[in-house]
């Protein structure tokens, strides 16, 4: 099996006009300084009304520099990567983080040891165009021809190869390139109680031999299988009751519920309900919860993370006992650890900060059916949506896009949808059965302070024995 | 046009709209900005973002088939690239018989103030003094507060845009804001609040409202409560209904009307909400946050009555969903940016004096992943104050509320005289409605 490479942006730069900038970013004082190039390329295509009517591509390259000075950050960014526009970002940055005199540093760069999350057989940029439209096509006319309620069908294709080249004043000099290629489904279905939306994605950290490895008509038969359903859905519940998440859909439960909580910089700001919680029960002894940017293929892959790290494998809670947190630059170098590759930015014209991976729980020992029939009356979750939390209380909410109910031990009736809302540390108390059936979930673009990173989430069926579900219906 | 020409930006427009072949429709939309990002902590400067960027976008249309491209620099080679690559996308478009670029017509523009001199020359100590005043004061609204962060932000963008059909415009904007977010501690419980100061220029911010604003938002919420499920009556804040708002006029958007995803098509004339429900897209109106000269197409903003008395008058379009519905554009390219209700003559405190028992919504968590505008189904998280017997009573978090679109509309009891220009697609105001399912232990 064959890999692409991708020409490494470390070719494209002259050690001596980095190191000359870095140099540049710290002649007011500051320790740190760190150039952050990127180089991006997407290309996507959008299927509506059964035209193909959106194709487009973008190209967008430049450097953020980043100067940090005591407790103070200065940071520029510019499209312009001759040595003059690094020079003159280096200098704003400098000029930024200035509260002392200046000084001079020198700093040997040497290249940092490839680690390959990403290996990619077909490049997205050598496929022809004309064979990426067909796939919406393809799911277009495989949604229409599920059911005749399907009366609308909408499919996006999209890919982006990302290539990053990071320096720093500590002798960091790395590189990555991140392919991503995602696609994406949604039906609507009409019937008698008016309209109902079916939606599924598929997207790996790999190039377009995702579609030799996953079926698109699958995908869009999922979507419009699952609009259909839904159409004899019933409100869903008003109160609390067991909740219970299929594998591989309630990752998102836990980015929320705790994930955020866990990153270093809310962490230290103490907004935090897990601020000074290392060491103790936070969770159902049954959790075990990993932060991985190392899986290979997964949404949230990455060589290294935004600020030159490689990324790793962080076991945050372990059988319900807080272990760690996630770290970047600025919050380990405070606490005088190693980072933990979880610094991560939306693009050079961004700041990086502490952001998961993929994250996920471990598996238990329950087998799935058996947590289906040891509920009477619950709310079996089949597929998440969104969430998002506040990590000062804890609360956090996520949406059920298709979800049945419990009764009896059998899953019954299809409910519409809805959101159910829960505080982290009281639901990961809660969750008092684990199945043995891992997945990882949909891929996804998780947003903290306007700025969105891909992320992957999994877990094995799982039952919360109580939360609140924001339904109509008594 | 108001403010000034672009000159640079639009000879690029016009060069890249001058290589059209015969039979080719071309947009060109070029943009140049500057930012400034200060984040203060403890008086002490956190981050300083400073950073200028730039784009081109253009479309190309061809035998009713769409093609885009965009890159991040704009010099000679990389138009001529986006140019060829919006060119080779198009290939790949279905023939599409309503696709075509907007025709002018004739609407005059309605000037906005897009440009602030006083802002263009605020220095930047005086920024970083904005934001460590609000850091101050916010400290001195309460002894159990602290800071989660405290910014100033500002930018101007210069924009140019021109279209094979002889649509060109160029404009100057610029815009800043500060905001605050807190935490407030109290007996092992945290809770958050925040708020903005915003103005043309920083001279108008009111710093003292916005600490004020954080500090209450917060402290209200100390020893909430997780409220009992039941039917109830809510009185929506007036950020919360510029939310709901938003998500309404999502539905009234020609192409999902035209493409069948629209919970209101075939409802035109028809009562869809409580007759109290007059709503508006006003983007003309100077003090909506996004009051503009042109929508997306390059075409002039107006004024549009979407319900009147509770009926439906109409859709909002751009040149591609009115082509479709055999209709005119409504200067909508983009959706509807400048929503208001009409107000009604209470203030909130007397709308709650004639609730018995209800809850005061203050904000809501989830409404991206609680709410589907084509099902119409609504749910999402919220937080607030219980009202009892005509006045707000005890703290309540940790509930959803719910119910759908259309059920909202015609539950609408009373609408506050309160309007609030925020800095979002609708203007908040009060807004009371019946029948809401509260979902809570």
């Amino acid at each position: 099996m064959g890999t692409v490479s991708i020409i490494d942006l470390s070719h494209e730069f002259d050690t001596s006009v980095l190191a000359r900038v870095l140099d540049k970013g710290r002649s007011t004082g500051a320790g740190f300084s760190e150039i952050f190039v990127e180089d991006k390329r997407s290309m996507g295509a959008g299927l509506d009304d059964g035209k193909v009517e959106a194709v487009s591509s973008s190209r967008d390259s430049g450097a953020g520099i980043r100067v940090i000075h005591g407790d103070t950050t200065g940071f520029a960014y510019t499209s312009d990567l001759t040595e003059k526009g690094l020079m003159a970002a280096a200098q704003a940055a400098a000029a930024a983080a200035a509260t002392g005199t200046g000084g001079t540093h020198k700093v040997s760069l040497q290249p940092m040891s490839r680690q390959k999350v990403n290996d990619i057989r077909i490049a997205p940029t050598s496929v022809p165009k004309a064979r990426k439209v067909e796939l919406l096509t393809i799911a277009n006319d495989t949604a229409r021809g599920v059911d005749a309620s399907i009366v609308q069908v909408s499919a996006g294709y999209s890919d982006s190869t990302r290539r990053i080249l990071v320096v720093n004043s500590d002798g960091v000099f790395a590189t990555d390139e991140q392919v991503r290629t995602i696609f994406r489904v949604t039906a609507v279905a009409n019937g008698d109680t008016g309209m109902q939306t079916g939606y599924d994605s598929l997207g790996h950290t790999i190039g377009f031999e995702l579609f030799d490895e996953e079926s698109v008509e699958e995908l869009a038969e999922r979507a419009a299988r699952q609009a259909v359903t839904k159409l004899r859905a019933r409100p869903a519940p008003s109160g609390a009751l067991p909740v219970v998440i299929k594998r591989g859909s309630g990752g998102v439960l836990f980015h929320e519920a705790c994930g955020h909580g866990l990153e270093a910089d809310l962490v230290a700001r103490g907004a935090s309900v897990y601020a000074n919680r290392v060491g103790q029960q936070v969770a159902s002894p049954l959790v075990t919860l990993v932060d991985d940017g190392t899986m290979s293929r997964e949404w949230g892959a990455i060589g290294i993370d935004d600020e030159g790290h490689k990324s790793q494998r962080n076991v945050l809670i372990e059988d319900g006992i807080l272990t760690d947190y996630m770290w970047d630059h600025i919050r380990s170098v405070q606490d005088g650890r190693r980072p933990s590759g979880n610094g991560r930015r939306q693009s050079y014209e961004h700041l990086p900060m502490v952001r998961m991976t993929n994250t996920f729980v471990l598996n238990g020992t329950d087998e799935p059916d058996d947590i289906i029939r040891a509920t009477e009356k619950g709310v079996y979750v089949a597929k998440l949506g969104g969430g998002s939390v506040n990590t000062a209380s804890g609360d956090f909410v996520f949406g059920m896009t298709e979800a049945y109910l419990i009764e009896n031990g059998e899953i019954t009736e299809p409910l519409r949808e809805g959101n159910l809302i829960g505080n982290g540390p009281q639901v990961l108390a809660d969750i008092d059965m684990l199945g043995n059936d891992f997945a990882m979930g949909n891929p996804g673009t998780c947003g903290k302070d306007g700025q969105g990173v891909p992320v992957g989430d999994g877990q094995p069926t799982l039952r919360v024995k109580s939360m609140t579900i924001g339904g109509t219906a008594a | 046009m108001s403010g000034r020409q672009v000159l640079d930006l639009q000879a690029i427009a016009d060069a890249i709209v001058a290589e059209a072949q015969p039979g080719e429709q071309i947009a060109a939309h070029l943009g140049r900005s500057n930012e400034t990002d200060i984040r203060v902590r403890n008086q002490e400067i956190e981050h300083f973002v400073s950073a200028q960027s730039q784009s081109v976008s253009v479309t190309v249309i061809v035998d009713g088939r769409t093609g885009a491209s965009s890159a991040g620099a704009f010099d000679e080679t990389s138009w001529r690239e986006v140019l060829a690559e919006a060119r080779e996308n198009a290939t790949f478009g279905t023939p599409d018989e309503y696709a075509g670029l907007a025709e002018p017509d004739g609407v005059a523009v309605v000037e906005q103030k897009l440009w602030d001199d006083d802002l263009a020359a605020f220095p930047t100590d005086k920024k970083i003094e904005i934001a460590k005043e609000l850091e101050r004061l916010v400290l001195a609204q309460d002894s159990r507060i602290r800071i989660d962060d405290v910014n100033y932000s500002d930018g101007s963008t210069e924009e140019a845009s021109a279209t094979t059909l002889g649509i060109r415009s160029s404009s100057c904007s610029n815009s800043c804001y500060a905001t605050v977010s807190v935490l407030v501690d109290d007996n092992g419980e945290t809770q958050t609040g925040w708020a903005y100061a915003l103005g043309d220029s920083p001279l108008v911010f009111d710093l003292p409202a916005a600490a004020r604003k954080a500090a209450e938002r917060a402290t209200r919420l100390l020893g909430a409560v997780k409220p009992a499920s039941k039917v109830t009556t809510v009185v929506l804040d007036p950020m919360v209904t510029a939310q709901f708002l938003g998500i309404i006029g999502s539905t009234l958007n020609g192409e999902s009307v035209s493409k069948g995803r629209s919970i209101f098509a075939d409802r035109i004339g028809q009562q869809v909400a409580s007759p109290l429900v007059t709503l508006v897209d006003d983007p003309t109106d100077s003090r909506s946050y996004y009051a503009r000269e042109t929508d997306g197409d390059g075409l002039a903003a107006r004024r549009n009555v979407l319900m009147e008395n509770g009926v439906l008058k109409m859709f909002v379009h751009d040149a591609y969903s009115a082509r479709r519905m055999d209709t005119k554009s409504t200067g909508n390219a983009g959706g509807c940016v400048a929503l208001q209700l009409t107000p009604g003559t209470k203030t909130q405190e007397e709308l709650i004096a004639g609730i018995t028992e209800g809850v005061l919504i203050d904000s809501v968590q989830g409404l991206h992943s609680g709410v589907n505008p084509v099902s119409g189904d609504f749910s999402t998280g919220a937080s607030g104050l219980m009202i009892r017997d005509g006045k707000t009573a005890e703290p309540v978090r940790e509930f959803t509320i719910a119910s759908t679109l259309q059920r909202m509309l015609l539950d609408v009891e009373a609408i506050g005289c309160d309007l609030d220009w925020l800095p979002m697609r609708a203007t908040g105001v009060s807004l009371v409605i019946s029948g809401v399912t509260m979902s809570g232990a």
